[in-house]
């Protein structure tokens, strides 16, 4: 390779290294995935070469030097059905296919360990339950299917990972889910890929997947002091919320004590299920959510509370299963001289450090 | 150069008819001309139907989800000016049926008075409308402009809310008339719009009209105008049950 | 003439331009501007499309230059955002939609129905001045800070996060949409009304037939994009909250009024280019296109299904799973009639006596990248595959395929094919061949590359990207470049022929459609005599006899 200028040399290994051809595939839809792709691409390269077969050898064969006369023809209802149905047979079975992995994309298992992601201009926010945040990153274990609940505090952002070949929507106002199951431990890119403005290329981070020792290691190394459900509670007593949303016979509002979940009748007759959407929709805009039985008496949280601060609250209500929780809140805000200081002293729910509002953020 | 290898009709008879002054050369026909322009205005009335759509879309789409706030909304207009102006429009759409029926006999006084009347009902309908629009607009319902939803979360203090016996709206739901009022703004304001450039034409057309241009047999223009008006009038028959008559079903 | 071309040109020792036709009838920049002659109107149009063709390729020279490093060093984030909306905006609204329609569909459907003119002729010069306003008014955005949207204006980042010239493009757009209902108002209603005697729905070449179905498209879907574009610039000024979801608007909303035109924009885009493709496949072999019936209703049957498969640019955007399945069975529909249009082509040639010029080139071109981005809009359509490869440079790669293969070399071919009748002569063959080859292989150095990054996952629309893609990039580059000069060749050598090429004749073709049957370039009213139709579309048996007449009739 003497002849080779060193510099060109040194150029080209930084080329080679520089060129993938094809993404890794690290997680569990990414094989299935990829069968789909590279099906379609074999039908496309057969199609293809049809096309290029006919097309050159009818090239050779009639030219105008072999074949001076053409031969008027009118076409052929059976050559043209031929090319009608196979076709459209090798769509639809891509079309049922196709289906069946959007449809493993997009439903996540139950036992799915939920980590909410708000995307805003030009970060992503990850909250784990475990009270983890991260900015443009994200730890996971692999192994264990993960779903992810994604909000644009924004405009229109998208989360996609490559590597594991999903990708959904954050959208603004509204939860959107998906899920995935990391299966080689390794650091992926992580990218928006709906343009989202000014800095648009770099809204981008990365996938960490562990193994689930490391995870646990991580874990343990990145935590706040508080879980999400922790966070969301301290948020709940200094709304209040407790006021009306507890058990007593007299309660202004419903039990929010296993709500989650929960089949609910509301009062213009339609019967729901209270999931992460549902309850971020009740608190922001509760009067199109008022649970039968109930007056439309609660004031509406839009834009009082962050996107954040409605995941906690969300994540509290989740986690709810016993109304110990909810009488602790109502005791910290009753000894509360004021709304002021709700760092209060004693009580779980201000365990932590100080000051309650803390979950009330207004980027 | 030789001729051309196309088969020809008899050019000697097509020379000998004369055209009418209006005939366009390009056309064969005065019968072609007519029948194309014509064809020409209802593809263009469908474009229009597609234009609206788009609104009548949103509208769907946000009543179906604020349909309290919409109600609501919906009681701040004055049924009575509405109904008014579909009499009148239905009217002027009478009128401008006797215009074009008048232009086919050529009958040149019945055109220009048709005309006329048809201009002066496209006045009293836009007249209407302002007197609706300064109603929003002195009771700060005009989407983006110092909206206030006081009229919806305290009903008792509007009269026009306490005609229907109004129940009060929770906050987040009251916002949502702001909505209600960008479309009737919207649907309304593209509507008058309409109206606007169809009465400068029925000006221009008056004044024509009174040289004697539509009544020599060539009465194109008078239809075409006739179908453009009377599909400004049918957007307004949707419009008027849509935005002002939500909650009289029940 | 040697036996490899059907090439019929005049002796040019006697030949000479006719002095009588629409060029030089009238004089003066005037009766330019003032014309009703959709001839001239045609050549306006060209030269205007031109204009914007080469300033979105300049942007689109800078965007390569851009990505050649992995780093935004060329330019700042910002600049290149506004540079990437522009050339999206620009090649989209100001050149691929009205390309084939507004020249080769203005010039030749009137001539190729045996009519005077379009049905509207000042309605078809008041389409050109809305577009050059249009056309200004974009410029002038562009030139006064320009915008950063994209071309696709999502809400609510168009709405309220930005603050670019979004209301003056928004503006620009919709006028030239206006421009674009009234070119396909005309061509329906000529198409209907202004058929010569003999002229049957099924005697019409299918360059009509495409054209016919894209009009269909442009008068019921260009209004719904002016009604989006109209509330855009309302939400950004008064703040009316229908994109809103602060105020309980929906911004989904807009991508569903902003889809159900631009999806059928992109057959707006491609079906003018089939037809053109059925003209030049079936003349330069020979022989009528096989399936006439069937070629026709295809691009019908596009036009139909093109307006229901909208969402299927938003199958990851939480519309519900079932939408889904709906929106993608409807996309596999839509597929199919664009593989019998390939495979009706493919068998024209069969049995043919085919020659090689320029115009067969570019369409075998069109043939194989139509079928390449063709087959990979397969893979978008199919709902599990589009989640990985949705907005990531397999979506560019497509559409350039299909818009910049298939519409570009299909504008290209019809150019060419056409240009001796609209000039009255001959572009020259040999430069005009390296040109179509080397449009070729610059398109495909450019883009293939691109369907490997987007698999790779690089999403579109980074200013800078990781660096393991960047070999690929520079490949793309180094394309773009080869691409550039394959566009600049045809302005050069089209200008020069237009002094210096051979005189042409009235049918150097020997093709079937009316239009070649009359002087070139044709008189004003196009012929002298309104003609009859008295056979089938692409008969060249037909042909044969009148020339046997003619030559009888001489001798």
């Amino acid at each position: 390779m003497s002849h080779i200028s060193p510099v060109l040399w040194q150029y080209l290994v930084k080329w080679l290294t520089n060129f993938a051809l094809f993404p890794p595939e690290a997680s569990k839809i990414a094989p299935q995935m990829d069968a789909l792709y590279f099906f379609i691409v074999l039908v496309s390269l057969v199609g293809l070469t049809i096309v290029i077969l006919l097309v050159t050898s009818f090239s050779i064969l009639y030219s105008k030097k072999r074949h001076p006369v053409a031969v008027q023809i009118e076409g052929s209802t059976l050559l043209e059905a031929t090319w009608t149905i196979i076709p459209l047979g090798l769509f639809l079975v891509m079309f049922v296919w196709g289906a069946l992995i959007y449809f493993r994309v997009y439903t996540p298992p139950a036992n799915a360990m939920n980590i909410y992601v708000v995307g805003k201009q030009w970060m992503w926010k990850a909250e784990h339950p475990g009270g983890q945040h991260e900015i443009n990153a994200l730890h996971i274990p692999i192994n264990r299917p993960i779903q992810l609940t994604l909000i644009s505090q924004d405009v229109f952002h998208s989360f996609s990972i490559p590597a594991f070949r999903v990708k959904r929507e954050a959208i603004p106002g509204r939860y959107t889910s998906v899920w995935f199951e990391a299966t080689t431990p390794g650091t992926y890119h992580l990218f928006c890929t709906q343009y989202c403005g000014t800095e648009h290329s770099h809204m981008i981070g990365e996938v960490v997947a562990l193994t689930p020792d490391d995870y646990k290691k991580w874990l343990a190394s990145s935590t706040s002091g508080s879980s999400l459900a922790q966070n969301g509670e301290r948020l709940f007593a200094s709304l209040s919320c407790a006021a009306c949303h507890n058990t007593k016979p007299d309660a202004r509002g419903p039990s929010l004590v296993n709500v989650y979940g929960s089949k609910l009748r509301l009062s213009n007759g339609q019967t729901v299920i209270a999931d992460d959407a549902y309850l971020r929709e009740a608190i922001l805009s509760p009067s199109q959510h008022i649970t039968q039985g109930f007056a439309p008496i609660m004031p509406t949280y839009q834009g009082q509370i962050s996107e954040e601060g409605v995941i906690a609250l969300v994540e509290f209500i989740k986690n709810l299963n016993s109304d110990y929780r909810v009488q602790q809140t109502t005791t910290t805000t009753d000894l509360l001289p004021e709304s002021e200081g709700k760092a209060a002293s004693g009580g779980p729910a201000a365990a932590g450090q100080n000051p309650a509002g803390k979950g009330m953020v207004t980027q | 150069m030789s001729d051309s290898p196309v088969m020809t009709q008899g050019v000697m008879e097509a020379a000998k008819h004369a055209h009418p002054p209006y005939q366009r050369h390009h056309f064969e026909s005065v019968a072609q001309q007519a029948d194309a322009t014509n064809f020409a205005m209802w593809i263009f009335l469908l474009t229009e139907i597609m234009f609206f759509g788009g609104l009548f879309t949103a509208y769907l789409i946000l009543r179906n989800w604020y349909y309290p706030a919409f109600v609501a909304a919906s009681h701040q207009l004055n049924i009575g000016w509405g109904t008014g102006n579909t009499a009148v429009l239905i009217s002027s759409s009478f009128t401008m049926a006797m215009g074009v029926w008048c232009a086919e006999t050529r009958r040149k006084s019945g055109l220009v008075l048709s005309l006329v009347l048809t201009f002066l009902l496209g006045l009293v309908f836009l007249g209407i409308k302002t007197i609706e629009y300064s109603e929003k607009i002195e009771k700060h319902h005009v989407p983006g402009f110092h909206y206030s939803v006081q009229s919806f979360v305290n009903p008792a203090s509007d009269p026009d809310s306490v005609a229907y016996g109004d129940k009060p709206l929770a906050m987040d739901m009251a916002r949502k008339t702001e909505l209600y009022f960008f479309l009737y703004f919207a649907m309304t304001g593209m509507h008058a719009l309409h109206m606007i450039i169809g009465i400068a034409i029925l000006g221009y057309m008056i004044f024509r009209a009174r040289a004697g241009a539509y009544t020599n047999g060539h009465v194109t223009f008078v239809e075409n105008f006739g179908l453009y008006w009377h599909f400004v009038d049918i957007i307004w028959i949707f419009l008027f049950p849509l935005l002002y008559l939500i909650s009289r079903h029940q | 003439m040697s036996s490899a071309t059907i090439v019929n040109l005049p002796d040019q020792s006697t030949a000479k331009i006719p002095k009588m036709n629409y060029l030089s009838k009238e004089n003066g920049l005037l009766s330019w501007l003032l014309t009703g002659d959709h001839k001239r109107i045609a050549i306006l149009y060209l030269i205007s499309i031109s204009f914007f063709f080469f300033i979105g390729g300049a942007l689109a020279g800078l965007i390569r230059l851009e990505l050649l490093t992995p780093q935004s060093d060329l330019m700042a984030t910002d600049t290149y955002n506004k540079i990437f909306s522009m050339h999206g905006i620009i090649m989209i609204f100001f050149f691929l939609v009205p390309s084939v329609p507004a020249t080769l569909g203005n010039f030749f459907i009137p001539m190729m129905l045996g009519a005077k003119d379009l049905a509207l002729p000042k309605i078809n010069l008041l389409s050109w001045y809305l577009y050059v306003a249009a056309g200004i008014l974009a410029l002038y955005s562009m030139m006064t800070g320009g915008v950063d949207t994209g071309w696709t204006f999502t809400t609510p980042l168009s709405t309220h996060y930005v603050n670019t010239n979004v209301i003056t493009t928004g503006i620009a757009i919709f006028i030239a949409g206006f421009s674009s209902i009234f070119t396909g108002l005309n061509f329906i209603v000529t198409i209907h009304k202004m058929r010569a005697p003999g002229m049957t729905w099924f005697r019409m070449p299918l360059f009509v037939w495409g054209h016919y179905a894209t009009s269909i498209l442009m008068i019921l879907g260009t209004p719904v994009l002016a009604i989006a574009l109209v509330l855009v610039v309302l939400e950004r000024t008064v703040g009316i909250g229908v994109f809103d979801p602060a105020k309980g608007g929906d911004p989904l909303l807009f991508q569903h009024l902003f889809w159900f035109y631009s999806h059928p924009a992109v057959y707006i885009m491609i079906l003018p280019g089939m037809g053109v493709i059925s003209e030049v496949i079936s003349t330069f072999s020979r022989k009528r296109v096989f399936g006439y019936t069937a070629v026709a209703f295809s691009s019908v049957a596009i036009a139909v299904f093109g307006f229901f498969v909208w969402a299927h640019h938003m199958f990851i955007m939480g519309i519900s799973n079932y939408s889904v399945l709906i929106f993608s069975l409807l996309t596999m529909l839509v597929a199919v009639p664009s593989a019998i249009k390939i495979f009706n082509w493919a068998f024209t040639l069969y049995k043919g006596s085919i020659t090689f010029e320029t115009p067969m080139l570019y369409a075998f071109g069109f043939m194989g990248l139509f079928t390449i981005g063709g087959m990979t809009g397969v893979f978008l359509g199919t709902s599990g595959t589009d989640i990985h490869l949705t907005e990531t440079y397999f979506i560019v790669a497509h559409f350039h395929f299909v818009m910049v293969g298939g519409m570009l070399m299909a504008f290209l071919a019809g150019l060419h094919f056409w240009w001796p009748k609209m000039t009255g002569r001959m572009y020259p063959e040999k430069i005009s061949q390296l040109a179509a080859l080397v449009t070729f292989i610059g398109f495909n150095l450019t883009f293939f590359p691109q369907f490997i990054l987007g698999t790779l996952g690089m999403p579109r629309r980074y200013a800078s990207y990781p660096p393991e893609f960047q070999v690929l990039n520079v490949f793309s580059t180094a394309g773009a470049t080869i691409l550039g000069v394959g566009y600049l060749l045809p302005v050069l050598y089209l200008t020069w022929s237009l002094k210096y090429g051979e005189i042409a004749g009235d049918n150097p073709w020997q093709a079937t459609g009316l239009e070649w049957q009359t002087q070139s370039p044709p008189l004003t009213e196009n012929f002298r005599e309104i003609p009859i139709m008295d056979h089938e579309a692409y008969d060249y048996e037909w042909l044969e006899r009148q020339k046997e007449k003619e030559v009888a009739s001489v001798g």
